[in-house]
């Protein structure tokens, strides 16, 4: 069941992205981050954690997971260390993606060419 | 020629997007996305023995893995302009920002080329995040205490 619950809820992401890119103006670009910032701000009132719930993976993978990993990196060293946890724990969960990222966009621009 | 026509006649030959089309493709090839994310994440729990979250972080490894071997490949260009946003969305879009990017600008050397470009892309997205985390972070603690 949570198969289907994945598909449905990364294919209505999908899907609003693909309308937004087609109706508007708005590049690529415009579209991930605008939807960073619904992500972070969906998790910000402890939302988007029932999305994860019922859709799991399908909840995950998208790029509003992005903002929600950062906000909950926030929220839990908050929890822990007081204020200053704002400053030190954004990256504490996406760390995994930005850093492998970072490492195979390095290695594979090593050992690979541009294709037209 | 006055310029309603010319509009007339641009509006006739510009290449008509089958918006229904795109918005299909993108729904299906998105939700298998996330279907395949859901899968990896059963497979890795089940045959590493680790908890749901930690098989999550592997999963978004592999899929960022994925994006940015098939951009190498040379396949990865062509499955998003066939899947647009179905592929944008997730985060193997992500990666295949910042591998296009590293690629585009490998020949001018690995410092000024790779290592300036590399977020040309990608930079908004973790900029975007980052300040909307603050300020939103920074509203809760207000709000909640």
């Amino acid at each position: 069941m949570i198969y289907f619950n994945a598909f449905i809820f990364a294919g209505i992401v999908c899907l609003i992205g693909q309308l937004i890119l087609d109706n508007t103006k708005l590049t690529p670009g415009h579209i991930t981050s605008l939807f960073v910032v619904i992500g972070s701000f969906l998790d910000a009132f402890n939302i988007y954690d029932k999305f994860i719930l019922w859709a799991g993976g399908g909840a995950l993978v998208p790029i509003t997971s992005f903002g929600h990993l950062l906000i909950h990196g926030v929220m839990d060293t908050v929890n822990q260390f007081g204020a200053v946890g704002i400053f030190t724990g954004m990256f504490d969960l996406t760390s995994a993606g930005i850093v492998s990222a970072i490492v195979f966009s390095f290695v594979f621009g090593l050992l690979f060419k541009a294709r037209d | 020629m006055d310029k309603n026509k010319y509009k007339e006649l641009v509006a006739k030959y510009t290449p008509k997007e089958n918006r229904l089309y795109n918005a299909i493709i993108a729904f299906l090839v998105g939700g298998l996305v996330g279907v395949f994310g859901q899968i990896l994440i059963d497979l890795y729990s089940y045959f590493l023995n680790i908890p749901t979250k930690e098989a999550s972080v592997f999963m978004i490894i592999t899929l960022v893995f994925l994006g940015c071997f098939l951009t190498c490949l040379g396949f990865f260009d062509k499955f998003v302009s066939f899947a647009k946003c179905g592929l944008i969305i997730p985060i193997t879009g992500f990666a295949h920002s910042m591998m296009s990017a590293t690629l585009e600008y490998k020949k001018e050397g690995i410092v000024t080329g790779m290592g300036a470009n590399m977020f040309k892309l990608a930079g908004t997205v973790i900029m975007c995040g980052v300040v909307s985390a603050y300020f939103f972070g920074l509203l809760r603690i207000i709000i909640m205490g």
